[in-house]
């Protein structure tokens, strides 16, 4: 009896000492994997404002956002209506133009192909949109994935118009 | 290493470990035959390994936060503390971590310098244990240039132009040393550079220690040489990795007061103000782990003969196995050398406490006594006692006591009797 | 175990003697109002830190710059915590250089909360040019950077004096009982009265001057509640661990004849 009990005390005092010095060293670890994650001062230049007054029609911009491209571009009534034509059935990634411009003049996108993070080109490819030329997607007026090897759609992120010029990503 | 011939139990382990014996080595380590009478003052060898991987694997972290230019470091310091997730900790963890390495290293000296562990056949872990513990000193310095802060940007002045005093040749190497006239960018992106390789050379020769470590063996307190395995001896795993433990997390939570509770205490309220190289603060002092040897470079009144001192006073260290003549190890059995070592302990305190203080008056009398005193002990007294000193009587075993005028009996007597 | 208290007392010697020669030049006879941030459970006082930043945007900053502080850092936690509404607010207040914009031009704009503190001047040269030659420091890491901190800033502020008998001082120069060598370029910031404070606390000399070095040992250490927190942690975390590890050292050594 008293062995008995002596040797699970013993076992005790060592499974704790393990499982509490597992805790700790966890616990200790954490700061040095967070301390990569993105900081306060990156977190804080989350949201950007972009003022589109000098944009024409058929024309697009690029502005820098997260460390990304974003394109920005005020389409041709002739782009809308392309975009809007194509049937969902014939689409990879199906997506409605609706879903993707909020207001069809205006398009906001990533400017990142979804295959492996180039930025394709603008008025290129074989549906009058946005080819990557590292690995040959192509992209329509709306930026939806038509043929190539990228699996979904160009991204739209967050954004609003603030007014009638201002465009705030994010 | 006086192993016995280790045979991994699993096909694949002996596959293995016929082709690299990492299995070996590591049931070397687990195995390793240590004095059991050990005391608590030999711990800080597994706390120094602490230290130098918490300070390298921090010190990595920094880097990848931390720009080196003279307009940007004071700003990526400042935003390591404020912005990144947990940087304050990494850095103040960092920064404490450089005292609390030397702190650990000062005991780790001392250690062997009361129990002789420098003595044959000691001696080359000895040297190299102070080849480390001059790169550590070299790292410290390059570390606290870098947040680029007033007492960074004078210290790495005062300390470069210590290289001026060599005759002729001097101004070309400080420029050198500077990349330029003065202290400046090139000299900061250089130190920066360096202060992140010197922990990897520290590292590898810290390997080198243990491994010339493992070939006689441990010193312990009664001094003598122990057979291994033996009575004597116990296995390193688990025996004396969880001691060593133990004494860590003691040390750990020190290490957290200052962290936590007074991260800047060690530092220099001065270091906080960005360098400017048109105004100096108006007293520079060193970290509080070269305060004895400042003492001693400033406490002689020549330039370069204070340089020679400062050198020569680790270059003693160095050559300390065959200064000390005298054949017995360990304090305990030497009563004079045991009285001669707390003058020595008391004198490095006064020279610390002298070199934080005005070099004029008073202080710079006592810094002069203390600096005499510290070259006397080594150069006359340690090789006057190895000739003169009558010793006490030296136990043949841990085990079993000799009888006749040890003072160790008492303790001795109480181990069982085999 | 002797041995072991041998060790940690000699430890303890060891490191006050490490304090005491830092600390030996340090006047004692500065003023300590007594900080709620001090201590083991230090914590800010919100209500304190958001006075502390009216009289800083309305006294100091008129000279000294803060420039590693953010305005989104009012909002964050730890600090004076304003909302992030009215941290907006306030940055909008200010206006900042961004630029170039798409014709190359640099514009103004007024401040977002991911911009700096705006700074009374545009650079250095300027600042001192503009206070008789004297640069009135950036107060970041104000407090981290005077030996004596908060105690040492709010004894500066409190400390001015009619110079005693004898002591002649230059134009432009005030006597100061706190300041290393008694003479100080800056002349006494906080009149009574200074700020009408938001929230209708006095505005004595005495409550101005606490108000303010508190809000600027926050700007110093804005991680400082995070650290008394995540320390008491760790150290009670810590202490438990040594006692587990101590009951199974000495169980691992009653099986060998020897004392640990």
């Amino acid at each position: 009896m008293e062995e008995d009990k002596k040797t699970n005390r013993r076992d005790f005092i060592f499974s704790a000492s393990y499982a509490l010095g597992a805790v700790g060293v966890g616990a200790a670890v954490w700061p040095l994997i967070d301390q990569m994650n993105p900081d306060a001062s990156v977190k804080a230049l989350a949201s950007t404002e972009v003022d589109v007054s000098g944009v024409e029609k058929g024309q697009s911009i690029t502005v820098l956002w997260r460390g990304k491209p974003v394109f920005i571009r005020r389409r041709t009534e002739e782009e809308i209506a392309k975009a809007k034509d194509v049937k969902l059935e014939d689409l990879p990634h199906p997506e409605t133009d609706e879903e993707r411009a909020k207001n069809p003049e205006w398009l906001v996108m990533l400017g990142v192909c979804t295959h492996l993070g180039c930025v394709p080109l603008g008025d290129k490819g074989e549906y009058g949109g946005w080819f990557c030329p590292c690995h040959g997607s192509h992209y329509d007026t709306s930026g939806r994935i038509r043929k190539g090897p990228a699996p979904t759609n160009m991204e739209v992120p967050k954004y609003e118009f603030v007014n009638a010029n201002t465009i705030k990503i994010g | 290493m006086s192993d016995h011939e280790y045979t991994p139990k699993s096909k694949l382990g002996k596959w293995f470990n016929d082709r690299l014996p990492l299995l070996t080595l590591s049931n070397h380590l687990q195995e390793y035959p240590t004095p059991k009478n050990l005391n608590y003052w030999w711990t800080f060898g597994g706390i120094l390994t602490f230290c130098l991987i918490t300070q390298i694997i921090t010190g990595l972290i920094l880097a990848m936060h931390y720009i080196a230019s003279a307009d940007l470091a004071f700003g990526s310091v400042e935003h390591i503390m404020r912005d990144v997730n947990y940087g304050w900790l990494i850095r103040y963890v960092h920064a404490n971590g450089a005292s609390m390495f030397f702190l650990a290293v000062y005991i780790h000296i001392f250690r062997s310098l009361y129990y002789g562990s420098y003595k044959s056949p000691r001696e080359v872990i000895w040297i190299i244990g102070m080849i480390i513990y001059f790169l550590m000193m070299a790292t410290a310095f390059m570390g606290y240039v870098l947040p680029w802060g007033q007492m960074s940007f004078w210290g790495a002045t005062v300390i470069t132009n210590l290289f001026s005093a060599i005759p002729l040749v001097g101004e070309s190497i400080t420029n050198w040393l500077w990349g330029g006239y003065a202290v400046d960018n090139p000299t900061l992106i250089r130190f920066y550079s360096l202060h992140y390789l010197f922990p990897f050379l520290i590292f590898g020769l810290v390997i080198l220690h243990i491994w010339a470590l493992h070939v006689p063996g441990n010193n312990n307190p009664i001094g003598i040489d122990i057979k291994k395995p033996s009575k004597d001896t116990v296995p390193f795993h688990p025996y004396i990795v969880v001691k060593d433990l133990f004494a860590l997390l003691i040390f750990l939570i020190v290490f957290a007061f200052f962290v936590f509770y007074s991260p800047n205490i060690l530092g220099h309220a001065d270091n906080y103000i960005e360098a400017n190289p048109l105004v100096t603060p108006a007293h520079i002092v060193p970290e509080w782990y070269l305060l004895p040897f400042y003492a001693i470079l400033r406490s002689i009144p020549d330039k370069l003969f204070g340089v020679i001192a400062m050198f020569a006073a680790i270059f003693v260290l160095v050559i300390l196995p065959w200064l000390d003549t005298s054949k017995v190890r360990s304090a305990i059995f030497r009563p004079l050398y045991k009285q001669f070592y707390w003058f020595l302990v008391a004198d490095v305190l006064i020279l610390g406490y002298v070199g934080a203080m005005p070099a004029e008056g008073l202080y710079l009398l006592v810094a002069r006594v203390a600096t005499a005193y510290y070259f006397l002990h080594f150069l006359v007294i340690l090789p006057v006692l190895g000739a003169k000193e009558k010793t006490l009587d030296v136990p043949l075993s841990l085990t079993e006591p000799v009888f006749g005028g040890s003072p160790n009996e008492a303790m001795l007597k109480k181990k069982k009797e085999i | 175990m002797k041995n072991f208290f041998k060790s940690i007392l000699f430890c303890t010697v060891f490191l006050f003697y490490g304090f005491s020669s830092i600390a030996a030049e340090q006047s004692s006879k500065l003023l300590d109002p007594g900080w709620s941030f001090k201590g083991f459970f230090g914590k800010f006082d919100r209500a304190q830190l958001q006075r502390g930043y009216q009289v800083y945007t309305e006294v100091c900053a008129a000279c000294h710059s803060m420039k590693y502080l953010s305005y989104r850092n009012l909002s964050q936690p730890g600090g004076p915590e304003f909302s992030e509404q009215q941290a907006k607010i306030i940055a909008s207040q200010f206006e900042v250089t961004d630029g170039p914009n798409s014709e190359g031009e640099m514009f103004t704009r007024p401040a977002r909360l991911s911009d700096k503190f705006v700074g009374p001047y545009p650079n250095e040269q300027a600042a001192t040019a503009a206070n008789g030659g004297a640069y009135p420091p950036d107060m970041s890491v104000l407090v981290k950077a005077r030996k004596g901190g908060a105690d040492y800033i709010y004894s500066v502020l409190m400390g001015y004096e009619d110079p005693p008998s004898g002591v002649i001082l230059d134009d432009g120069v005030y006597y100061n009982k706190y300041m290393p060598g008694n003479k100080i370029k800056m002349s006494k910031p906080l009149m009574e009265g200074a700020v009408e404070y938001i929230d209708g606390t006095v505005s004595s000399e005495e409550q101005m001057s606490k108000d303010v070095v508190a809000y600027l040992a926050w700007a110093a250490e804005p991680h400082l509640e995070a650290r008394h927190k995540i320390g008491f942690r760790a150290i009670i975390y810590l202490l438990i661990l040594t006692v587990l590890v101590y009951f199974s050292m000495k169980k691992l050594w009653s099986r060998i004849e020897s004392k640990v």
